[in-house]
């Protein structure tokens, strides 16, 4: 099974501050230790919402607003990628976390297999193998 | 909105996961302590007792990691010390027990940051030669997965006394054959590492290929191995068979969706929808794979295993597929390690790259190989290159023998399937 920790945005990550010299330390043994567990799948932390944009759909319409954006605790500041027995297991190495402040939110990813077959997800699933061995070819 | 109400049943479930989390590099710090791998297990198994007992009341501590490593430690110091009581009981105690103690004391704490190389140390022990294939496997799920002895049952069919009797001779033979608690220098280390290499490999393909039941394939065995295998590599970063295995299993992982049709029944290679092929095990396994060629390891038998893995994963469509270095790859892995499933494997490379003729031609010398007499597969293969040839009368007998081999029902059925087939689909030879 596979889980997404999802770490939620902060004043400091929303204002693009850096993580601190000894903040960098402990993230990077914190997942050291995700990787010595062999339960690290990916990882990434991702730049402010002020460099981002949305796409708002209604319809056929499509409205484009460009970040930042205000609800700050709503937003993704990063994610790892989790392969574990259960929830509980995925928990337990969020509270291992060396944050101070904000939130880490654990979610089980649907696998393809979760939904019926159909050819749309047929189709989605053929675009994400091209995308994958585009990035996958040496 | 989540409710904080935590229950027995929640904080069961936390233990577990903390258990799944830790157990193995406690196991590992307490039987550097108590040099016996079976003792230290049991000192562990008394923390979570002890934490099972206590934590529905007081609440998961902080660092549970700790909390059980700090109660073990406990417990390892007072059986020490009844120990020593009974050894000395004629002896002058006084200063001796306290001096032990102290020791112990230090021990504990060096094993705590010296956590790595105990772990390394328990797999090596695990796997040890002195233990029935069997036994390794149990013994590694149990201490280095963290897996109950009911879940090990589950995952090999077999009954769950069956596998603590497993586990309890494993222990006995360990402690009776005085195996110490380190990982083999020089010359040892290479044939120890293949032994950890091969249970791990086991483990993922009893999951990936279930040898008996009804189902083709138990995916959360695969994920045990594959964990393993990361923390081996981990562990022996520079071992570049370590990171040729992880790239074999995340590779042949990332088919594992794919190998299971709608109603159950296995999907060949050949025919998988490769879409649904996982694209982060490929990118993994490519990339553990580079590694290992990186450290100068690329014709180790599980890098080549995983380079042979790693066309199928490049190859768009099955007809695109590289079956001439397939072929090329399956040769040097026949010099390295020659064996008649290796060579039964470089046939259908031949035939897929050169043609139906010089595959059948390969595998017809196989027929006389006693190791082979039972292996479902040499029968499967042969009926396969038959029915390319036209040959459909020895092409069915051939899936029907295959059939009658076979312990895996799922496996059972399409080859049964396949046997049928030959009688309805007849193709003129001119055609193929």
């Amino acid at each position: 099974m596979r889980f997404m920790m999802i770490v939620k945005a902060t004043k400091d990550s929303e204002a693009g501050a850096l993580p601190t010299e000894e903040q960098l330390a402990d993230m990077a043994k914190h997942n050291e230790e995700l990787v010595k567990a062999g339960v690290l799948l990916a990882g990434e932390g991702l730049q402010a919402s002020s460099k981002g944009a949305r796409v708002r759909f209604s319809g056929a319409k499509r409205t484009v607003i460009d970040g930042p954006f205000t609800e700050t605790k709503e937003l993704i500041a990063g994610f790892w990628l989790i392969q574990a027995k259960s929830r509980e297991e995925v928990v337990e190495w969020a509270r291992r976390v060396p944050f101070e402040d904000g939130e880490i939110e654990v979610r089980q990813v649907l696998e393809l297999e979760d939904f019926g077959p159909g050819e749309a997800i047929q189709h989605h699933a053929r675009l994400r193998e091209q995308i994958a061995r585009r990035s996958a070819k040496p | 909105m989540g409710t904080i109400a935590v229950t027995a049943v929640d904080t069961h479930r936390a233990i577990d996961a903390v258990w799944r989390i830790e157990s193995a590099r406690i196991i590992a710090g307490l039987a550097r302590i108590v040099r016996d791998v079976g003792l230290a297990e049991e000192l562990a198994q008394d923390a979570l007792v002890a934490a099972l007992e206590r934590w529905p009341a007081s609440g998961v501590p902080d660092h549970p990691g700790a909390w059980l490593m700090a109660t073990a430690k406990h417990q390892a110091i007072d059986l020490l010390r009844r120990r020593t009581r009974l050894e000395r009981k004629h002896e002058e105690l006084g200063r001796a027990l306290e001096t032990q103690r102290e020791t112990v004391m230090e021990d504990l704490d060096a094993a705590i940051d010296d956590i790595g190389d105990d772990l390394l140390r328990l797999m090596f022990v695990a796997c040890h030669p002195v233990l029935s294939t069997e036994a390794r496997v149990a013994l590694t799920l149990r201490l280095l997965g963290g897996l109950t002895t009911a879940e090990i049952a589950r995952a090999f069919l077999v009954s769950e006394p069956t596998v603590a009797q497993r586990i309890v001779r494993a222990k006995r033979t360990l402690a009776e054959a005085r195996v110490p608690f380190e990982v083999p220098r020089g010359a040892e280390l290479a044939a120890r590492l293949s032994s950890v290499l091969e249970v791990i490999y086991l483990i993922f393909n009893e999951g990936y290929s279930a040898t008996a039941g009804d189902d083709w394939t138990r995916p959360a065995l695969c994920e045990d191995a594959l964990r393993l295998s990361r923390i081996l590599a981990g562990l022996m970063p520079k071992e570049p068979e370590v990171h040729g295995l992880v790239g074999l299993m995340e590779i042949q992982a990332s088919r594992l969706r794919a190998r299971t049709g709608p109603s159950g029944e296995p999907v060949l290679l050949l025919d998988q929808d490769r879409a649904r092929w996982d694209p982060l095990l490929i990118r993994r396994g490519l990339a553990a794979l580079k590694r290992a060629h990186e450290l100068g390891g690329a014709l180790g038998p599980y890098a080549l295993q995983a380079a042979i893995a790693a066309c199928h994963a490049r190859a768009r469509t099955a007809s695109e597929t590289d079956w001439a270095r397939i072929a090329a790859l399956y040769d040097a892995l026949a010099q390295l390690a020659p064996s008649p499933i290796v060579e039964l494997n470089r046939a259908v490379a031949v035939a897929m790259a050169f043609g139906p003729a010089a595959g059948l031609e390969l595998v017809d010398g196989l027929r006389s190989e006693p190791s082979l007499k039972v292996y479902h597969l040499l029968p499967s293969v042969r009926g396969d290159l038959l029915t390319k040839l036209g040959r459909f009368d020895e092409a069915r007998a051939e899936f029907e023998r295959a059939a009658a081999i076979t312990q895996n029902g799922r496996e059972r059925a399409l080859l049964l399937e396949r046997a049928t087939a030959c009688v309805r689909v007849p193709v003129p030879p001119e055609r193929l």
